[in-house]
């Protein structure tokens, strides 16, 4: 089937957020659409899956002319859509899950849960995806449920796959995994339109690249096009992709931790005795897959766990057992891992949010009023410095895009002398543009000879930032290794394969999309 | 089957809708919380799940965030709710409907003078009297209202302000009734000088209303009891408790078999602010003074900047290490000396001595005026003087038109309905919705925004 898109044009009030935009997928290809956070991808993806109406532009399917005035008309039309956040229900079963919405009925109206089941497997067995059409949806891993959100797409028929940022979630391996099944449907004549901004993927799998920005098609690319061509075809300018950094002058040890063990609620060991020093001027990188320690870990440095036991000294002083406010008072800057949640009152002003841990100290407030006048001068000085794209101080946070509220946060957590500082996943959901910044910044920090902790699951990340890298598997050390070690080691660790034969098995066998990063993309 | 649901299906998950994890709820969903503003934030990783807690707090905030306009709309509905049961009430009314379809303009013409009367009535009682023979008849009216509001704007700025810390605080009630009883007991029991007297008794009332407040402030920090039903039944408590201490020697009246306090010494009484032919003291000062300190505390100073961080996201706030348990527990003493303030007016300025009733249901009545004042300062105090001549009217025009009293809580009730249902309020009047594009387009359309 053979999709286009003529002239699509979608606007919010006074803002184009796709503008007369012209998109071709031809049959069996893996188109890629490629552009920064809010450059219009989704939008667009939206309107041909019926969710909004163009004002403007066309869509043809085979080269007919349709409109689709909602879901159920573009998959009557073959059209399947995978959405960044899955849309199952989580204590159903796989088999549920994949006929929800058009469920086959025996006679009275009686679900015939056989006939989900044998579909599933079918579709299952025929991709090799190994999926379970009896097992619970909130049991599976994140990789698992896409495949059952890709199961769902295809029971109906799908001829035209939309993969919405479907890697943001999955470790290097999983994403390989799905890499692999994007294939195989490429192969069985389902086109596939990826949608992301994660270059190295765009060029291990896309048979075609599309570059949106500012809601417009900017550039189509081969795969073999460079990194940085891709880059700053997005961003629309120059960008460096690796970090600019000069090597770590990392002085005296400044943090201890000793036989860290932090108990969950349940009384799990989430962190399970752990020991690790980091000394000024360097860059620790936590990584690991989501979910192994790694939060707890740094919760438990800034005293919002309940259950730590050990050691944790920051020049000679012993954290454990100290209050929120009082880690902060010795020093330590804390950029939490889920800004929405824990970084930001978003309904609070810039201004406000600049000054929420320091908002009684000294200039901010006098005895027990606050100085208004002094923060608002304040949050005008942190918006200049860290460029943080805005009309106004007094404007609620929440009206910030995800980038400018990462910056409000490392701005406040910034502007004081710190003997710590850690960031927890402080790119996530951010631009490329937006990733340079942060980067930078932290880099700063280091070269001011601040002790670093950055946690993060994204290794493009650990391998830019990290002077040493410690790798955390079910809440223990799997090892600590140089900030220099290859990908593949580093994805196999995560998987918690000891460093030797991480060393070894990564010898054998390399990811795809570590390779296509290193041969310059001749997988294809 | 497939358009609709389909439709439905897709139409959830949109950038911004909740993780995985966060599915089951979303399914799950009221209506009142699908059009909560709080979870508009355009993809918010780990957001998973949320809490009891975050729940109620998004209620608070969907009612706060909504507009004056509406606060006003909301009146006007309920007054013609009221003008409805008005004349479905009056008997002429009910008689020209006998042969409505005859001389219709009989009935619209009793309908019509029937309303207009009540309402005409209510407004003589409540602002100013025309028909009195003198002036100062005619403006006892408006002081009648101010005295009535009282305690209903201390009690709605100690609601009002556990609102803000999204706590709430059904408690005012209970609170007013120890404030009420503390202030008395010092008031009849102790004798003092002219000026230390009344003052001691006001720290007194408030005194006993904050500790009636920081009890489910310090459950709630400590073992997480929801202080709605800890509030709930210290009302109780505090009804109960009142009742048995008036049949004490310590309160009861000598010579009296009836459970009546003693009256309190003259200078333990709020001084008259308009001379003895009106009731109006100078608790409504308290009130004004009262206004400006919660105004100042939750705008400008590092508590009230405390309390609305946990107030509006406890997460972040503890993060930034602020002590969010302590902070439940001093906003409900601060909410709770507020409403023992409220009762400070009633026993100390209007009753002059203390009984079961004397909270009436002044601390119920502050929910709803904390509401209507959408939990600002200014706003409680004028929905105070509005209830307040709601009451102050609803008697005069009981005892002038015959129309029951009653529909004044109708027109209250009423209001309270639209107040916590907003999406209702803009149905009546076509309002357009506050971010009126299609819920699934508005988190993408804000990412672009920002592109």
């Amino acid at each position: 089937m053979k999709l286009e898109l003529r002239g699509i044009t979608k606007r919010f009030g006074p803002l184009v957020a796709n503008d007369h935009i012209d998109l071709v997928i031809e049959p069996g290809e893996i188109h890629a659409l490629l552009g920064e956070n809010g450059a219009g991808k989704s939008t667009l993806m939206n309107v041909l899956y019926g969710l909004y109406d163009p004002d403007e532009g066309e869509i043809l399917v085979d080269g007919t002319a349709r409109t689709f005035a909602g879901p159920g008309d573009a998959m009557a039309a073959g059209i399947g859509m995978v959405h960044q956040h899955f849309m199952l229900v989580p204590v159903f079963t796989v088999a549920e899950n994949v006929v929800l919405g058009h469920e086959p009925t025996r006679g009275g109206g009686l679900l015939d849960l056989a006939e989900a089941r044998r579909l599933v497997r079918e579709i299952s067995d025929r991709f090799g995806f190994d999926v379970d059409p009896d097992a619970l949806v909130e049991d599976l891993p994140v990789g698992v449920q896409q495949r059952v959100e890709i199961i769902k797409a295809l029971s109906r028929d799908a001829k035209v796959l939309i993969l919405d940022e479907p890697t943001a979630v999955l470790t290097p391996q999983e994403t390989d995994e799905l890499i692999g099944i994007m294939r195989q449907l490429k192969a069985a004549g389902t086109s596939i339109v990826f949608i992301t901004h994660k270059l190295r993927e765009v060029r291990a799998v896309a048979d075609r690249i599309t570059v949106i920005r500012r809601g417009a098609v900017v550039g189509s690319a081969r795969p073999d096009a460079a990194e940085t061509e891709l880059a700053s075809l997005m961003v629309g300018r120059a960008v460096s992709l690796g970090v600019a950094k000069s090597p770590a002058r990392a002085g005296d040890v400044r943090l201890q931790v000793r036989d860290l063990v932090v108990r969950s609620a349940t009384g799990q060991r989430v962190v399970d005795g752990i020991s690790f020093d980091v000394a000024s001027g360097e860059i620790l990188a936590v990584a690991g897959v989501q979910g192994n320690g790694q939060t707890e870990l740094t919760e438990a440095i800034l005293g919002l766990q309940a259950h730590v036991h050990g050691s944790i000294e920051l020049r000679g002083t012993q954290l454990v057992g100290r209050t929120v406010d009082q880690v902060l008072e010795a020093g330590v800057g804390f950029v939490p891992e889920d800004r929405s949640k824990d970084g930001l009152v978003k309904e609070f002003s810039i201004a406000e949010n600049l000054v929420l841990d320091l908002h009684d100290k000294q200039p901010y407030a006098q005895g027990w009023s606050m100085r208004p006048r002094v923060i608002r001068e304040n949050a005008e000085r942190r918006v200049q410095e860290f460029d943080i794209r805005t009309t106004g101080v007094e404007l609620a946070a929440a009206n910030l895009s995800g980038g400018n509220q990462q910056k409000v946060v490392l701005a406040r957590e910034l502007s004081r002398p710190l003997e710590l500082f850690i960031a927890s996943q402080p790119t996530r959901g951010l631009d490329v543009g937006s990733i340079e910044f942060v980067h930078e910044r932290i880099v700063t920090e280091r070269d001011n000879g601040t002790p670093v902790i950055i946690v993060s699951t994204e290794l493009d990340e650990v391998v830019a930032l990290a002077d040493r890298i410690l790798v955390m598997y079910r809440g223990r050390i799997v090892g600590l290794v140089p900030g220099s070690t290859d990908r593949d080691v580093l994805g196999l660790m995560m998987a918690g394969v000891p460093v030797d034969e991480a060393v070894a098995q990564a010898a054998v066998h390399r990811t795809e999309t570590t390779a296509a990063g290193t041969e310059q993309g001749g997988v294809l | 089957m497939s358009t609709p649901e389909d439709h439905q299906n897709a139409g959830e998950p949109m950038p911004g809708a909740p993780r995985p994890g966060a599915a089951r709820e979303g399914t799950a969903q009221t209506s009142a919380e699908q059009a909560a503003p709080a979870q508009t934030g355009s993809g918010q990783p780990g957001h998973v799940g949320r809490s009891e807690e975050d729940r109620s707090a998004n209620l608070v905030h969907e009612i706060l965030s909504s507009s004056w306009l509406l606060s006003l709309l909301a009146l006007v509905v309920a007054l013609a709710v009221g003008g409805v049961l008005i004349a479905a009430a009056d008997e002429q009314v009910q008689e020209a409907a006998g042969y409505l379809f005859a001389r219709p303009t009989d009935f619209i013409g009793a309908a019509w003078s029937a309303v207009s009367e009540a309402y005409v009535a209510l407004f003589h009682g409540a602002v100013f009297d025309g028909q009195s023979a003198t002036f100062t008849r005619s403006i006892r009216s408006v002081t009648e209202t101010l005295t009535v509001s009282t305690p209903l704007i201390l009690a709605g700025l100690g609601v009002a302000l556990a609102f803000r810390a999204s706590l709430f605080n059904i408690g005012a009630q209970g609170q007013i009734i120890m404030g009420a009883t503390f202030a008395a007991w010092v008031g009849f029991t102790w004798h003092l000088p002219v000026g230390v007297h009344v003052v001691v008794a006001v720290l007194a009332g408030i005194l006993g209303g904050a500790l009636w407040g920081a009890i489910p402030g310090f459950l709630r920090a400590r073992t997480g009891a929801h202080e709605v039903i800890v509030t709930i039944m210290l009302n109780y408590i505090a009804v109960y408790l009142i009742s048995y201490l008036l049949i004490t020697p310590a309160f009861q009246r000598p010579g009296s078999s009836n459970p009546v306090s003693p009256l309190l010494d003259d200078t333990a009484l709020y001084p008259l602010l308009l001379g003895s032919g009106f009731r109006l003291h100078a608790g409504f000062l308290v009130a004004i003074a009262a206004t400006a300190f919660v105004w100042w505390l939750l705008n400008r100073s590092t508590v009230g900047f405390r309390f609305r961080a946990v107030g509006l996201n406890p997460h972040a706030a503890r993060t930034a290490g602020i002590k969010v348990e302590w902070a439940y527990v001093l906003v409900m003493i601060v909410a709770g000396g507020l409403a023992g303030l409220a009762g400070t007016a009633q026993v100390m300025g209007t009753e002059k001595y203390l009984t079961a009733g004397i909270a009436a249901s002044f601390g119920f009545d502050a929910i709803t005026v904390a509401l209507l004042g959408r939990s600002r300062p200014i706003g409680v105090f004028f929905a105070g003087l509005l209830f307040g001549a709601l009451r102050a009217g609803g008697v005069t025009m009981q005892a002038r038109t015959g129309t029951p009293i009653d529909i004044v809580l109708v027109v209250q009730s009423v209001i309270v309905l639209l107040i916590a249902a907003p999406p209702l309020v803009r149905a009546i009047f076509r309002l357009p919705a506050p971010n009126s594009r299609p819920r699934s387009a508005r988190p993408a359309a804000v990412k672009e925004a920002q592109a």
